[in-house]
């Protein structure tokens, strides 16, 4: 039975995480997983003094891209065009979609083979090529386990952290036929690259993403351990990679220092065991590497952050999932509790912009604002202040709303309650008038006190002010 | 409107302040610098790739024929592609005689894929360079040498001249000028391929090789200054 998890968290978001949280065993997954990557990132790092000084070079660099995107777009189109790469431009999902489909048609494709790419899950590849009369399927390992068990991704970087082995065992034995049980994970690797090996040899189109984008070379940087995202670049006679609009940086250099921050960052490693530099198709004399190769630039809400000086800072992310790891909200509920392509710190700031602030603003309040996200973020995205915005933009008014969704957590009863506060706070008679009236009042206060009181005791004003206990101190 | 005017119409009409500064990567880089010397950088690089499950030989041009010979043979392998017109795949060729099957890779994948994903067991190919810092191995697959020689077939052997060995990324890239001359495809592989999808638990041979297998081939007698 497939598992269908629906691409809209606002109703329910609370319900969904209320059943990850008394979820033991998925409780005892994350954990376990949580505390692994946080380990090894910690060892990648041993001087703080370099991982300072390499943040702060990350977030310039980032920083400074984005400060002069709409350039450096136009020079990486010039650069790849030259180079003899097909440069697309799609504003929404549909439109990159629809751009994937009329490759495909022309060249008669049938099949895709998918390297890992966040932005196809973020504009349902699969199922508008399967719409489409397409097959694509997932080749890396994370990704082949969550589609085979008709499920979504729960983490950008290690898609099946939710599962234990003994459900990826009982997976393979269940769906790849003649494949009995096992819980070593050695022969099950072998059974997923046995399953895909002849897959691979016969795609038409390959898919990717991209980590990086450099303007002054035309080139699409993939970093990978599988060799997966090799095969579906290098085999299949198309290759199309589709990536956000943000991933452009002017020079081939300042991929250096950000792809050391993304593997140390992620999964703790000093390098992956791939990094693929593609600059243009199959050149003639060369005997392999697709003779097309296609980049589809997506834009589907990152302009709306873009547009905005503070939230801007939501498209530095290289998406390492650093974040997530050291997220105590997310290593409670995991990945899918949230209802979104990219969970997680990262996945509440960016959300919004994709699928409208309506569908996603509880996600901005999943977050105990601790900063630990703030802490580790190898690009220095201030994750905490761009929550606190969104919170607020949940709650704006209609003539003040910048962000598509804007004001739609907005209540009657919290817009009543600010009103009042701020008229309490702006004038001191009626500030010492109210704060009497609730001091002598106080054992009239209520016990159930909404979420407050699920988990604390009911908040009670003192029985005397500040204000009365100075008058009756003794000189 | 079309999609490029639209969203490169959005991203001129934001508005833009301030340009932050871009760092100098040569100070970084250069205030890295380790003091080491060419022998200590060889040593760095092996131990940062067998700390990756990678395989690594002294050996010299003039060897390194039969050493990969005698490791064929003790890995059992049938056959071994080699690039088409190479200095080092005809210099193993005139060597090895009948005793390993040697395959060229000479034609267009499209004429032999099938044969190349099931019955190849083993490949040869150069590295143009390598990284100390990283482990990492240096490809810029050619026509002689094309990108899959490197990802398909299941042991992967490189021939790696200990004289072209980088510090770090940054060196080489500066060093031997990537910006202006970037190739079709360029490669660093830091080990054979693997993943920890399941479970993080680590599992080598994914989906590209599962041995990695490194000639040192050192400019003079087999490693007497190490």
């Amino acid at each position: 039975m497939s598992q269908v998890i629906h691409f809209h968290p606002d109703a329910d978001f609370k319900a969904r995480s209320l059943a990850a949280v008394q979820d033991p065993g998925q409780r005892k997954n994350f954990r376990g997983a949580m505390d692994f990557l946080q380990d090894k990132r910690r060892v990648q790092f041993p001087d703080q003094l370099e991982l300072e000084g390499l943040r702060d070079i990350g977030s310039a660099i980032r920083r400074n891209s984005l400060a002069r995107l709409p350039e450096l777009l136009v020079q990486l189109e010039t650069r790849m065009t030259a180079n003899g790469i097909q440069v697309h431009w799609a504003a929404t999902a549909d439109e990159a979609n629809a751009i994937a489909i009329e490759i495909a048609r022309r060249v008669n494709a049938r099949t895709i083979a998918k390297g890992k790419s966040m932005v196809s899950e973020e504009i349902e590849f699969n199922h508008a090529m399967k719409a489409a009369g397409i097959e694509a399927f997932e080749t890396d390992m994370g990704e082949y386990i969550v589609e085979l068990a008709g499920e979504k991704p729960s983490h950008i970087i290690m898609p099946a952290i939710h599962k234990t082995k003994q459900a990826i065992a009982a997976l393979f034995a269940e769906k790849i036929p003649g494949v009995a049980y096992t819980e070593d994970v050695d022969e099950l690797i072998k059974i997923g690259r046995q399953a895909l090996r002849r897959k691979f040899a016969d795609a038409d189109i390959g898919l990717s993403g991209a980590n990086f984008l450099v303007a002054e070379t035309g080139t699409i940087c993939l970093v990978e351990n599988e060799g997966n995202g090799r095969l579906c670049t290098t085999v299949p006679r198309v290759h199309i990679a589709v990536t956000g609009i943000e991933k452009v940086l002017e020079k081939l250099e300042h991929v250096l220092p950000l792809y050391s921050l993304l593997t140390r960052s992620a999964t703790g490693q000093s390098i992956t065991t791939y990094f693929n530099l593609i600059s243009r198709p199959r050149q003639p004399g060369e005997k392999d590497g697709p003779e097309e190769v296609h980049l589809i630039l997506l834009d589907n809400g990152r302009s709306q952050a873009y547009a905005d000086e503070q939230l801007r800072a939501t498209l530095q992310c290289i998406r390492c999932g650093a974040c997530m790891n050291h997220c105590p909200v997310y290593a409670r509920i995991g990945g899918h509790a949230y209802g979104t392509t990219y969970p997680g710190p990262i996945g509440a700031i960016v959300s919004p912009h994709m699928m409208g602030l309506d569908a996603t603003y509880p996600l901005a309040f999943a977050s105990t604002l601790c900063g630990a996200c703030v802490e580790v973020c190898p690009v220095k995205i201030p994750i905490t202040d761009i929550l606190v915005r969104l919170r607020n933009e949940a709650q704006a008014r209609p003539e003040t709303a910048s962000l598509r969704g804007s004001g739609a957590g907005r209540s009657k009863l919290a817009s009543a309650f600010w009103a009042g506060w701020t008229l309490v706070y702006s004038r001191l008679k009626v500030y010492r008038l109210t704060s009497w009236l609730l001091s002598r009042g106080h054992a009239l206060s209520p016990i159930e006190q909404g979420a407050w009181t699920y988990s604390r005791t009911a908040l009670k004003p003192a029985p005397k002010r500040l204000r009365d206990l100075l008058k009756d101190r003794k000189p | 409107m079309n999609a490029r005017e639209l969203i490169l119409g959005r991203l001129r009409a934001s508005a833009v302040t301030e340009i932050p500064a871009l760092p100098v990567m040569k100070d970084w880089y250069g205030a890295h610098q380790r003091d080491e010397d060419a022998v200590q950088r060889i040593q760095r690089l092996r131990s940062v790739l067998e700390a990756v499950h990678t395989e690594v030989h002294d050996t010299t041009e003039s060897d390194w024929p039969s050493l990969l010979l005698r490791l064929a043979s003790a890995k059992g392998l049938r056959n071994l592609l080699i690039g088409d017109n190479t200095t080092h795949g005809d210099t193993l060729q005139a060597v090895a005689q009948e005793s390993l099957d040697l395959i060229r890779y000479d034609k267009s994948i499209e004429d032999w894929r099938d044969v190349l994903f099931d019955n190849i067991d083993a490949s040869l190919t150069c590295a143009r360079s390598a990284i100390a810092e990283t482990g990492s191995l240096i490809l810029w697959p050619d026509a002689a040498e094309p990108r899959l020689m490197s990802l398909v077939p299941p042991v992967h052997f490189v021939l790696l001249d200990t004289r072209k060995i980088y510090a770090d990324f940054y060196q080489a890239i500066t060093a031997e000028g990537w910006k202006d001359a970037m190739p079709t495809n360029a490669l660093l592989i830091s080990g054979p391929s693997k993943t920890a999808d399941i479970q993080q638990t680590l599992a080598y041979g994914a989906h590209g090789p599962r041995e990695l297998v490194v000639l040192f081939c050192h400019e003079s007698v087999k490693g007497e200054s190490l």
